[in-house]
């Protein structure tokens, strides 16, 4: 290995021969031997290798997408890009100084301010992963709250959280039930509900809205039922523009995945789980608060706080190990949200619902498909019930250069022939009438 | 050299809020599609000109301090440069404009690009297969531990302790009380694992041993192919917490350890940016034996094509949506490649000559506790600071007047007024020369200056206790308090 005449000094200066004494304390039985891995590539032929390898993508821009479940497509405004491309907040860390981190940490206080409005919760964290394990903390938060050894979840929520949430349960032993849907509303099923509301029972999740597009109609009732149990609500945040937020219907936790607002779908990753809670509840919440304080000088400065809670301070008995967080992506929801405002906001969302409702009365029209199977109102998803196999619908829009929405039928056998596809004020009418013609060719 | 952080009294965004009105054109019915009773009346965020929302966040940006501004020595965090094309290739619109669900077909780039990254890791890591799906180290911890429980439960064995020693990081007990252990801390000797203490700790109850090696204080754990045989003699498993890779990649490797279970953060030694808190990466990575156990879907590549493979019954499942941080991921693989083996070896000799170098320059002004080399950091005592009527926390506040960032204070546990420094390699040895030079000046600096500092900084000294006291956490938690308050 070649070193710099730096590393010479330094190593004069330490009195060594070679950056191998350096390593002298690492026994030769352990030894590996160097890295079996290729050379290191100059920053062009990286790019131009990168490029080759990513252009086999079907991205967005290149291809018509209706996927959602979770993930959204949403138009990402420059300034928002610009915001979040500023390296002193990329290249920071969590804001251990806070009197040097002030610029991260007023604009995290923005982001729960932000969330804090749209879900009607006054506390609202800084952050979990994503929306799955947000749910699996909810699930652990609300044994905390009621007790319990069992926790409740909709049928009607998407199999990847339901995934997350039966690992985080299975760690603390807590045990997952079923509560089934109204197959004609897409609602929750009350009368399942009330059958299992037992002894035992800590909480209740379900989401509005809900994971085949429905907005849950039936909130009110629903908190009546469960009395001193915990009720846990997942939300899409971009649907909180205009609807009810959990925190006026009686939620104890709303979570949700706030990458609606100003970050990229990136392959499902990084989104960014966002948690409120009721300010009872606040000392058994997961992961980094943002609290408003003061300096010495009596300025307005932010800090961290109740960090007693978390897991550099409680080891062991922690209310979670989260860490790390997905900060930035907090930063991009608060500057996703001052960029559009409340009216642009309210527009976005307001264009959702309509090419939501244009979509799913068109594609109904076309015989051989149905849409919306549900009666309930919807957001911006639905589910397309059709007579052919919806895996060879799927194949023969992909060869017209369509990505048609998910396919249900293995997730969901009882809805049978269903796909969920959703729209966003990215589709122009120019692309829906492309899927239409495409599904008018396949009846 | 001078430093002045910018300072600026930014209002809250939300504060414009007070003078403006609901814009009653607007029709939240949307033409009927949504009944009246599950419409929101009101929404109380404000409505901004686009110049000055930049200017909010632009005036934030400059009082914040990140790697690009100067040295960020916080040990165990390895906070190195982040090179820009990395970056760069996460705004293409293959890599941010694709989505999970997508038919596997559509994104043959994307599950090419995990496969090798995986097996990159497998090289460095020293084992046999890799999940790429964590989002951070301390969920890598969590998915490692959880395929510890299913490993014994696959046995047919019930082991309810977890064994760590008293330096390790605060996730590895909080990763393993969550997947339902029982947590033992054993006290180190001389700074090391106490074999004798860990051999007395093990039973048949014994899941597993958490352990970074170097571990906390920088030390290089010699003995730990004594502490693996101990741990598989009793039939348990020895865990790897990554994040203190960087100070060995080419040296040895977890796998060489003989370590079962290892996380990465790719937020640390592999140069990714991390965002003032996130979003990291924790790929997990485990020898043959375990692979079985692995999250789904595990990446398949056959005749060139890559499949999602969900067939797996001893898997313990998922413990994150879709695949992981995909965009932390491109990064790192843009790094590693640009790196490239050589590359990557280099960094860590240079991580530990960093350290070393800074050690040696420092240790006579403080206490270093346990002589000998170090790895990629070092922890020095701050205990002759009260012999000036000061302490850690007063020398680190000062550092950032003179824009360092300080480094990890109070950690481990077990050396009093703890000083944890991490140069990294990325720094030159002019910043570690000023940075010894103004570490010996503050302590010839009058101790009332240490107490009330910083003085350089957008804010002085916080009140902590009122934060928490006052439990206010957002704008709405705000008006409510000073509503109350009248």
């Amino acid at each position: 290995m070649e070193h710099s005449k730096c590393s010479l000094e330094m190593l004069q200066e330490l009195g060594l021969k070679s950056v191998d004494e350096l390593f002298a304390d690492i026994p030769k039985s352990v030894r590996s031997g160097g890295l079996r891995l290729p050379e290191g590539m100059s920053e062009i032929d990286l790019k131009r290798s990168l490029e080759t390898m990513l252009s086999s993508n079907r991205h967005a821009e290149s291809m018509l997408n209706f996927l959602g479940a979770g993930i959204y497509h949403h138009y990402i405004p420059s300034a928002v890009k610009m915001i979040t491309g500023r390296s002193e907040f990329i290249t920071s860390y969590t804001p251990y100084q806070p009197e040097i981190s002030q610029g991260m940490l007023q604009a995290l206080f923005e982001y729960q301010s932000y969330i804090a409005e749209l879900t009607g919760m006054d506390v609202v964290n800084s952050s979990m992963y994503d929306a799955s394990t947000a749910l699996g903390e909810a699930v652990l938060m609300s044994t905390r709250i009621s007790g319990g050894d069992t926790f409740l979840l909709s049928r009607a929520i998407s199999p990847e959280r339901r995934r997350v949430a039966e690992l985080y349960a299975k760690g603390a032993d807590i045990r997952l039930v079923d509560v089934d849907f109204d197959r004609a509303s897409g609602s929750v099923d009350l009368n399942d509900l009330t059958s299992k509301l037992k002894d035992g029972v800590s909480g209740f999740y379900f989401e509005t809205p809900n994971f085949f597009g429905v907005i849950e109609s039936q909130a009110r009732e629903i908190r009546g039922l469960l009395d001193k149990r915990t009720m846990v609500v997942g939300v899409n945040p971009m649907s909180l523009a205009i609807l009810r937020p959990p925190g006026d219907l009686g939620a104890d936790i709303v979570i949700g995945d706030a990458q609606v607002f100003g970050a990229p779908m990136s392959f499902g990753g990084p989104t960014i789980g966002l948690f409120g809670c009721r300010p009872e509840h606040v000392r058994k919440m997961p992961g980094r608060i943002i609290g408003m304080t003061t300096d010495i000088e009596g300025r307005a400065a932010y800090c961290m706080t109740l960090q007693t809670r978390e897991q550099h301070i409680r080891r062991s008995k922690a209310t979670s190990n989260i860490c790390t967080n997905e900060a930035l992506l907090a930063v991009a929801a608060a500057a996703y949200l001052s960029v559009v405002g409340r009216t642009g906001l309210r527009e976005i969302a307001a264009t959702n619902v309509r090419n939501m409702q244009s979509l799913s009365s068109r594609i109904d029209s076309i015989s051989g498909f149905g849409a919306p199977l549900f009666k309930g109102a919807h957001f911006n998803e639905f589910i397309v019930r059709s007579d052919r196999d919806p895996f060879q619908i799927h194949k023969t829009l992909l060869t017209q250069g369509i990505h048609g929405g998910l396919v249900l039928a293995n997730m969901f056998p009882e809805l049978g022939n269903s796909t969920l596809y959703a729209t966003t004020e990215m589709h122009t009418k120019e692309d829906h009438d492309r899927l239409l013609g495409a599904l008018e060719g396949i009846r | 050299m001078r430093y002045h952080q910018a300072d600026y009294d930014v209002p809250l965004l939300f504060e414009a809020c007070d003078e403006q009105k609901i814009d009653d054109r607007f029709d939240p019915t949307i033409g009927g599609a949504i009944p009246k009773g599950l419409l929101r009346s009101d929404l109380n965020i404000p409505d901004l000109p686009e110049r000055d929302v930049v200017k909010h966040f632009i005036n934030l940006s400059q009082m914040n301090f990140g790697v690009d501004n100067g040295l960020y020595p916080l040990g165990s965090c390895t906070m190195k440069y982040n090179p820009k094309i990395c970056d760069e290739v996460v705004s293409w619109p293959s890599v941010a404009s694709i989505h999970p669900h997508q038919d596997p077909s559509t994104v043959q780039g994307a599950l090419r690009l995990m496969h090798e990254l995986e097996g990159m890791l497998c090289e460095i890591g020293g084992v046999d297969a890799v999940t790429l799906q964590p989002a951070a180290g301390a969920q890598g911890e969590y998915t490692g531990i959880h395929i510890v429980r299913a490993y014994h439960e696959a046995r047919g064995e019930k082991r309810n302790e977890v064994i760590l020693p008293d330096t390790a990081h605060g996730t590895n007990p909080a990763s393993a009380a969550m997947v339902g252990y029982d947590v033992l801390e054993i006290p180190s000797k001389n700074g090391c694992v106490d074999i004798e203490a860990l051999k007395a700790s093990i039973s048949s109850d014994t899941a597993a041993f958490m352990l970074t090696n170097p571990n906390t204080l920088g030390i290089f754990e010699k003995d730990v192919k004594e502490i693996a045989g101990t741990l598989h003699d009793a039939g348990a498993l020895l865990y790897y917490d990554g994040a203190n890779l960087n100070a060995i990649m080419g040296k040895t490797s977890p796998g060489h350890m003989n370590f079962d279970i290892v996380h990465f953060n790719l937020h640390k030694t592999f140069a990714t940016p991390h965002g003032g808190g996130g979003p990291g990466a924790g790929p997990v990575g485990v020898k043959r034996y375990l692979e079985e156990f692995l999250p789904v879907p595990r990446i398949i590549e056959k005749d060139g094509k890559y499949h999602l493979d969900y067939d797996q019954p001893k898997s313990i499942g998922k413990v994150k949506a879709y695949f992981g941080n995909f965009g932390v991921l491109v990064r790192a693989y843009a790094y590693m490649m640009m790196q490239g083996g050589p590359g990557l070896e280099a960094a860590s000799e240079n991580a530990v000559l960093n350290s070393n170098y800074l050690k040696d320059k420092l240790k006579d002004d403080f206490e270093l506790p346990y002589g000998g080399l170090r790895k990629h950091e070092f922890v020095l005592s701050g205990k002759p600071l009260k012999s000036k009527g000061v302490r850690t926390l007063d020398f680190a506040k000062r550092l950032l007047d003179y824009g360092f960032h300080a480094p990890t204070i109070y950690f481990p546990i077990i050396v009093d007024e703890a000083i944890m420094i991490e140069p990294t390699e990325t720094e030159s040895k002019e910043t570690l020369d000023r940075f010894v030079d103004v570490c010996k000046q503050i302590l010839k600096e009058d101790p009332e200056i240490l107490k009330t500092a910083p003085h350089n900084t957008s804010r002085r000294r916080m009140d902590e206790a009122k934060a928490a006291r006052d439990m206010i956490f957002s704008w709405r938690g705000y008006k409510k308090k000073t509503e109350n308050a009248k």
